[in-house]
């Protein structure tokens, strides 16, 4: 493990020796900003609930671009040949990328903070579900970072990575919003497998174990599957 | 140091490599040599753990490098073909995460990375962005990261592809000082190259082990005898007449310009028949200005060896 902050650090040095950190976070900025000052005029009501809802959207096309070039870049470029015979181990590589994908999805999140100590200043927002909302955005965020990195190593294409990472996403955010109050065992599965669900309950207040648990251990399954789709090179 | 036995790699369809087996032994400067799709690249890619052998075994120092990859890969330093960098970064940005990732204990490492770039020659653009450097100064960045952790064994891919002819020689007076320390493994095409560093040449030609020796031995068991260029002053036609007359002689080619006249005769065996077209030429009186016997060169070999079984 002891090579996991050294890869950190280099990834994280990337990030921001290329235009694609700040351009994220300055997007995800003024689109929640939008959607924050709209949500308080028609609402009229001291909360994040409605921009944090939106955010969900923002957020499935914005960490596919923050993950895209994690793996993809590698294998284009050919340093994958230098990194992977330094002395590493395949998990090492890919928890120190994840991890450095997650914090930067977290500095993005940063600057919404002064929206809350805004809402302080108006008005009087109730702070426990802006909280869990927050909990839940870190754990959605490293949910979407493991499957952006995942499929980041199965191409070499980082557009071709995005595109797909975005889809995917879609996908999951999709599946359990259109099920969403129909019965049966079928839309309960979607319901479950889907983010929406998850999310939703966090945006009320409520940091439940099942969602915790959901979003975790997906993001654990991923991680482990990127380790094996790096390891398989050797069988190509 | 290296040691591989009845290593076969191949790809979806593809055979790179079939039944190679050869050793390296501690201290050697060993080419591998071989012309495009040969497989170099892939027999360097299994010795430094990048991919496995599809059958076969190889050793590194001891390890194995399909069980014991990690302790391999502590005592290799690897430089790919191309030479894959990080553009984005600067020269030092770069050696001290390298020297982090091959573990250099944190006290060592500023003074290995500048040993090492003071040693490749590229102290000056310690602070450059890689992106921006010339193709041979990259090649040496490449060449520093592989001796960041004083590993006892250098592999190197194609080294000098694509320098100029000043720095493909600083780069293998490099090599040759390295090899004082380091056990090195080196492929090229290049075949003077491998005339005056290596110790010893391995020849791969469509994945397989054709030729294994020292460069020089290589060279006099190259069969069929010499050629010999002479310039003679004299009539063309009865000098060509009376070298073929010469025991031993197989072919006598000749160019006429004016009074001076070009041969080039061949001969078999292993008789030099320099004495022979002397004594020929000075009992016919003509003017001898020069005689000369051509060795045969590695480019000769390699050619005879690459193109005899295809
Ligand atoms: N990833 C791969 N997938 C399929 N075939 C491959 C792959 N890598 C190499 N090959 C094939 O294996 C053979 C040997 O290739 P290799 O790169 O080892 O040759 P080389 O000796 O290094 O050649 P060069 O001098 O051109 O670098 C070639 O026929 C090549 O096409
Ligand atoms: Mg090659």
């Amino acid at each position: 493990m002891t090579n996991v902050p050294t890869v950190f650090r280099r990834e994280m040095n990337a990030y921001f020796l290329s235009p694609v950190a700040y351009v994220v976070i300055v997007v995800f900025l003024v689109v929640s900003g939008y959607f924050f000052q709209k949500a308080l005029f028609i609402t009229t009501e001291a909360s994040l609930r409605y921009s944090l809802a939106i955010s969900q959207f923002v957020l499935s096309i914005l960490t596919p671009v923050i993950t895209m070039r994690l793996l993809a870049e590698e294998s284009k470029t050919g340093t994958i040949e230098t990194l992977m015979t330094a002395p590493v181990t395949d998990f090492e590589v890919v928890f120190g990328k994840f991890l450095a994908a997650w914090g930067l999805y977290g500095v993005m999140l940063a600057p919404t903070l002064i929206y809350i100590a805004f809402l302080s200043w108006v008005g009087n927002p109730d702070i426990g579900p802006i909280i869990s909302s927050y909990i839940g955005l870190i754990l959605m965020g490293a949910m979407f970072v493991s499957i952006g990195l995942l499929v980041s190593s199965l191409t070499k294409n980082q557009i071709v990575a995005a595109v797909i990472g975005i889809v995917s996403l879609m996908i999951l955010w999709v599946v359990g919003f259109y099920v969403a109050g129909t019965e049966g065992w079928f839309s309960e599965a979607l319901k479950y497998i889907g983010t929406f669900g998850h999310w939703d309950t966090f945006t009320k207040g409520l940091v439940d174990t099942r969602d915790v648990v959901y979003y975790v251990s997906l993001t654990a399954l991923f991680v482990f599957i990127t380790v094996r789709v790096i390891e398989s090179r050797k069988w190509r | 140091m290296i040691k591989v036995e009845h290593l076969t790699k191949s790809y979806a369809n593809v055979l790179a490599v079939e039944d190679v087996s050869f050793e390296v032994g501690e201290g050697e400067i060993v080419g591998l040599l071989g012309p495009n799709g040969a497989g170099k690249t892939t027999t360097m890619r299994i010795l430094t753990c990048f991919m496995p052998a599809t059958s076969g075994t190889a050793s590194v120092a001891g390890y194995d490098v399909f069980t014991d990859s990690l302790n391999v890969r502590k005592q290799i330093g690897y430089l790919p073909e191309n030479v894959p960098l990080y553009p984005e970064m600067r020269v030092n940005e770069y050696l001290l995460f390298r020297a982090k990732l091959k573990k250099v204990p944190s006290k060592e490492r500023n003074s290995r990375i500048q040993e090492c770039l003071e040693r490749c020659g590229i102290r000056e653009v310690e602070k450059q962005i890689i992106g921006t450097l010339s193709k041979g100064y990259r090649q040496r960045v490449g060449l520093a990261d592989t001796l960041l952790h004083d590993p006892k064994i250098l592999i190197l891919d194609e080294p000098t592809i694509g320098l100029d002819p000043n720095q493909i020689r600083q780069i293998r007076q490099l090599i040759k000082a390295l090899g004082e320390k380091h056990t090195v493994l080196l492929s090229t095409h290049i075949l003077p190259e491998v005339e005056m560093i290596c110790g010893r040449v391995i020849i791969i030609n469509r994945g397989k082990v054709v030729a294994m020796d020292t460069p020089s031995n290589l060279l006099t068991s190259l069969k069929g005898g010499a050629t010999v260029h002479l310039e003679v002053a004299g009539k063309a036609e009865r000098i060509k007449s009376a070298l073929s007359a010469i025991p031993g002689v197989t072919k006598v080619l000749g160019s006429e310009n004016g009074d001076i006249n070009n041969f080039v005769v061949e001969a078999d065996g292993d008789k030099d028949i320099r004495e022979d077209i002397f004594k020929c030429i000075v009992k016919n009186n003509w003017i001898l200005y020069e005689l000369r016997r051509e060795k045969a060169s590695l480019e000769d070999i390699f050619h005879q060896i690459t193109t005899q079984e295809s």
